[in-house]
């Protein structure tokens, strides 16, 4: 593990520093600043727990009203990664709508823009437990699936290698929280990529009794920071 | 008005006599509105009861008569007991009953069926009793309204709130006639208009003045620190010669770790206690007993006892620390001795050399009977939309009428139609540039009266009436089968930098943190361990600009000689060392220390304009890529310290480049952030985390940041920013006091290069209240912290 010295292709990661390069089951993969993964050979772009229309079901449920912006703000940094990286295909692993009435009622030019996005790409929705069930979108809709030695699911099972999400997870590094990637030789976790998005520590006994005692977590924001798992809270 | 036969009697068995005011009120019992402002112990809860007490003797009066609003829970069961005495012992025909968020549920069904004559409550149980459909008739036959420590009130939010309730109260109750009670009021007709148009000012004797000394002791207080720990044989001396102290401290931490070392030099085994608002109100119900009883000797304590409960028998007050705010000193002091037109005694405690300094201005204040306090702004329009919320879990209502009745309040008197508008917009949509459905509404208009859209959501917004936020806390526990004893309530921030083994300080006990259970944090006893210090902060309070003055004009003086020795030399190796502060001029020295470098501005602008010096300044440093990494402010003094040293300080002090700087900084700061989220959870944008619902809403939380972050980039003209930008303006940035500060200073700039911390600067090392700046240096350290992990892990 750890980074290569090879130089990314053009078609590869955009911004090489920033992110981190490691493989699972022999499969180069990258860990990107914005929450992505980025499989380059498969011109594969994972995110995980969207969460499009969260103040949308926040709203219609006569609770609070939050600014309504949280899917745009989304959606422009899934439009910044598949720019940056060029990729073909693109795995959304559940949770993308806070729920289905989310997915109808997604505003007319957000639609339009995930549209944009979805066209030419082979666009897979995995189902999650806010949005399980088909949605009217294009696309292609699965439980799970699986491309070359890695199987994407929602959640984490016992089947690896497997690339997952749900759990938000997120740690504390130099006195500030950060959402993380937590990895291992059996698989990944993503960290929510919606804008109003929670997280569950690391060192959460869910999160410790998945992961091997070697995990290390990947920190986002600025850049991609690879640590030992904090198993500590 | 004459006092009802009944109670003059029961009066005269007891040989009490009425003093002049509260005769006076009696006299004013028609008044609209008065300010009754009378000393500590001269019965003014009584003069403020007395109409009400005449009004109701006959017993023909149904229903509430009387509210008493109070900003202390324990207050209010206090004053029950006091005034059932009189009330039951004359057999007046009156029913006296609290109302808080103690009472049970029970009790508060049948006291909104069958109100009492005579209601004590707080603001925050009063706004939950007006949100019922069933107000209008609750509050009926109202007819007076008291507000005790209304001076405590107006300095927060919940004065605020308090005025709107009153004027809401006028509109179901007409002619409802309005008291305020205070001992310490620093600008008398300020605070009547706070209560309303039109009030009188009933100024009563102020009796003797204080008795009150600087602690002498053998030993000096140290350099730095706050402690005050040199002193503790002088103060157990203190306790030895005196019935019952009150030992205040200003923050919990403070109290903790004096009470802990001032019980390992207690050899006589004095009984004395500790009471602060971390500790688990058991524990705090048991020291309050105590202390009734005549159990205790002394009390460690903090703010937590600036008001209230009457001590009947404590007749020395001992402050330790600077006192920061006159008006507060004045307020401890009258904790001691009770007793009508005899002097209250006191003793200042200096905690360090600086603090010899405060504590004689402080002295000097008290003498000249110089209050201070700042100015209040107009009432905040989080507050606003909260109280709009509150009106509409009652009943539909009408805009216009809702406006009429809303600058009655003397906080909003000056609020515009098109400010209230912005309010009302944004609690019925949200109030956001993008116009989503109708979904998107809380209120809607129904036969022209603006309703929740789902009645339903009242329940909700009931739960988040009120404007204290509360930092989240997590209960501690001693880890046993059966639960363990609760020890109290520690900060969760607190709490995440504590790793299985730690100690520290609860309860006056040391315990070392086991591990966080069920949001539980279980702990097990280590005495004779030495504890890490816990830095969950009390409440934090600035150095008024009028100490500030007297302190910089003692450093001028060049004559000490009225200071204890050890100051004196303290301040003369200042002027050998680097120099002293002076009026006019800034002071600025610099040093390297344990692998930082450090600048230290001393402005004396106090605590809030200091902040905001130092956030300009580290958005320069950044800007300048001196790798700022965070600063620390105190009343006197900006400390930032950073990466790299700062060749040229005054080119952070451009006055010009601040102002321009303002703007486009007010946007990402730490302080901002802090201060969005108490506005967004006061006006209803933000739910209250409560504990129950914490554990189960994992998703359901995400920090109030990312909601500030998404206005910014997506509504600047938001109104949640607006009232956020305002409040910090002139709250926490108080950008005109610096503005102020540079004005005065010019160029005068005198930057000393030091080889360490100059003996002015060294307590600045031990200030709570830190604060991050999230730039390139801390990602700098970030990456340091993750690179040293993954060595240490032998990975890499």
């Amino acid at each position: 593990m750890g980074c290569g010295a090879a130089l990314p292709s053009p078609q590869a990661c955009g911004k090489a520093a920033a992110m981190y390069r490691f493989s699972l089951a022999s499969a180069e993969l990258c860990a990107l600043p914005s929450g992505a993964l980025h499989w380059p050979a498969e011109r594969l772009l994972v995110v995980s727990d969207l969460h499009f229309g969260k103040s949308e079901r926040l709203a219609r449920r006569g609770g609070a009203l939050l600014p309504p912006f949280e899917t745009r703000d989304t959606l422009q940094r899934l439009d910044d990664d598949l720019e940056a990286t060029g990729a073909r295909v693109v795995i959304c692993l559940g949770d993308s709508f806070d729920d289905l009435q989310a997915a109808e009622a997604m505003d007319g030019s957000d639609q339009l823009w995930l549209t944009r996005l979805m066209a030419g790409r082979d666009w897979i929705w995995i189902e999650g437990n806010h949005d399980a069930g088909p949605l009217a979108l294009g696309g292609s809709h699965r439980a799970e699936v699986v491309i070359g030695p890695l199987a994407f699911r929602h959640i984490a099972t016992a089947q690896t290698p497997e690339i997952s999400g749900h759990y938000h997870p997120k740690l504390r590094l130099a006195g500030q929280a950060r959402r993380c990637f937590l990895l291992d030789g059996a698989r990944v976790i993503l960290p929510a990529y919606g804008s109003y998005t929670g997280g569950l520590w690391s060192h959460d006994p869910a999160l410790i009794a998945l992961m091997q005692p070697d995990a290390r977590a990947v920190a986002i924001g600025k850049t991609a920071l690879p640590l030992p798992m904090p198993r500590k809270g | 008005m004459d006092l009802p036969q009944a109670l003059q009697d029961w009066f005269d068995a007891q040989g009490w006599g009425l003093h002049p005011h509260q005769r006076a009120m009696l006299a004013r019992a028609g008044d609209g509105a008065t300010l009754l402002i009378a000393p500590t112990g001269g019965g003014k809860t009584l003069a403020g009861f007395l109409p009400s007490l005449s009004e109701l003797a006959d017993g023909r009066h149904q229903g509430l008569h009387t509210l008493y609003i109070s900003p202390l829970k324990a207050l209010t069961a206090d004053i029950r007991r006091n005034l059932r005495r009189p009330v039951e012992g004359a057999g007046l025909p009156i029913r006296i009953e609290d109302r808080t968020g103690d009472t049970t549920y029970t009790q508060r069904r049948r006291q909104r069926a069958d109100p009492p004559h005579i209601l004590l409550t707080t603001p925050e149980s009063l706004a939950l009793l007006l949100s019922y459909e069933d107000a209008p008739r609750i509050f009926a036959g109202l007819r007076r309204a008291i507000v005790d420590e209304i001076h405590a009130l107006a300095e927060s939010k919940r004065g605020d709130q308090l005025m709107l309730q009153l004027a809401r109260l006028e509109t179901l109750s007409p002619g409802l006639r309005r008291v305020g009670l205070s001992a310490t009021v620093e600008d008398p007709p300020a605070l009547a208009a706070f209560l309303g148009a039109g009030t009188q000012v009933l100024q009563a004797d102020p009796g003797p003045d204080p008795d009150i000394a600087m602690l002498i002791t053998d030993a000096a207080p140290p350099w730095a620190g706050n402690g005050a720990h040199y002193a503790i044989p002088a103060i157990l001396e203190q306790v030895k010669r005196h019935k019952t102290t009150l030992i205040f401290h200003n923050t919990r931490a403070q109290a903790e770790i004096f009470f802990h070392r001032l019980w390992l030099l207690n050899t006589d085994d004095l009984p004395i206690g500790i009471h602060h608002g971390s500790l688990s109100r058991e524990q705090r119900d048991r020291v309050e007993q105590a202390m009734v009883d005549g159990r205790l000797r002394a009390i460690v304590c903090t703010g937590s006892l600036d008001l209230g409960i009457d001590w009947g028998d404590v007749d020395l007050v001992i402050q330790v620390g600077a006192p920061k705010n006159v008006k507060r000193l004045v307020q401890r002091i009258g904790r001691a001795n009770h007793r009508y037109n005899a002097p209250s005694k006191a003793l200042l405690v200096p905690a360090n050399r600086f603090e010899v300094v405060e504590c004689q201005a402080a002295l000097q204040a008290v003498a000249a009977h110089q209050l201070d306090g700042e100015p209040r702004g107009p009432g905040p329009l989080d507050v606003l939309c909260q109280h709009i919320l509150a009106t509409a879990c009652a009943a539909p209502f009408d805009g216009d009428a809702l406006y009429a009745e809303v600058i009655t309040a003397g906080p909003y008197a000056g609020l515009s139609r098109a400010d209230f508008d912005g309010c009302l917009e944004f609690v019925a949509t949200g109030g956001y540039a993008l116009r989503a459905y109708d979904k998107w509404q809380r209120l809607m208009i129904r036969d022209g009266k603006w309703s929740l859209r789902d009645p339903r959501s009242a329940v909700v917004i009931r739960q988040n009436l009120g404007t204290i936020i509360d930092t989240e806390t997590l209960k501690v526990r001693l880890k046993g089968r059966m639960g363990g004893t609760p020890l109290g309530e520690i900060e969760e921030a607190f709490a995440s930098t504590l790793t299985p083994g730690d100690t520290f300080l609860i309860g006056g006990q040391v315990v070392r943190y086991d591990g966080l259970r069920e949001m539980t944090v279980e702990v097990t006893r280590q005495p004779g361990r030495d504890p890490k210090v816990a830095v969950f902060s009390g409440t934090k309070f600035a150095t008024s600009t009028q100490l500030s003055e007297r302190i910089l004009q003692i450093f001028q003086r060049g004559d000490w000689s009225d200071l204890p020795s050890h100051t004196a030399d303290w301040l003369r190796l200042q002027t050998e060392v680097s120099q002293l502060p002076a009026p006019g001029r800034l002071l600025v020295e610099s040093f390297g220390y344990e692998a930082r470098q450090y600048l230290v501005l001393y402005g004396f602008a106090g605590r809030n304009a200091q902040q905001t010096l130092g956030l300009l300044a580290t958005k320069r440093m950044e800007d300048q890529g001196l790798h700022p990494l965070g600063f620390v402010a105190t009343d006197y003094a900006t400390m930032i310290w950073g990466l790299d040293a700062v060749p040229d300080p005054a080119a952070l002090l451009d006055r010009a480049t601040l102002r321009a700087d303002l703007e486009g900084w007010l946007g990402g700061n730490a302080v901002m952030k802090r201060t969005f989220r108490n506005v967004a959870i006061i006006a209803g944008l933000i739910e209250r985390s409560h504990q129950g619902r914490r554990k189960s809403g994992r998703q359901a939380t995400f920090s109030s940041d990312i909601l500030y972050d998404t206005l910014r980039k997506y509504d600047a003209g938001h109104l949640m920013l607006a009232i956020t930008r305002a409040e910090a303006m002139r709250g926490l940035i108080d950008f005109s006091r610096l503005e102020a500060m540079l004005e005065r200073i010019g160029d005068r700039i005198d930057h000393v290069r030091l080889e360490r911390p100059s003996p002015l600067a060294a307590p600045l090392f031990l200030e709570m209240g830190r604060v991050p700046v999230e730039g390139a240096g801390r990602e700098r350290l970030a990456e340091d912290a993750a690179a040293q992990l993954m060595r240490d892990a032998g990975l890499s």
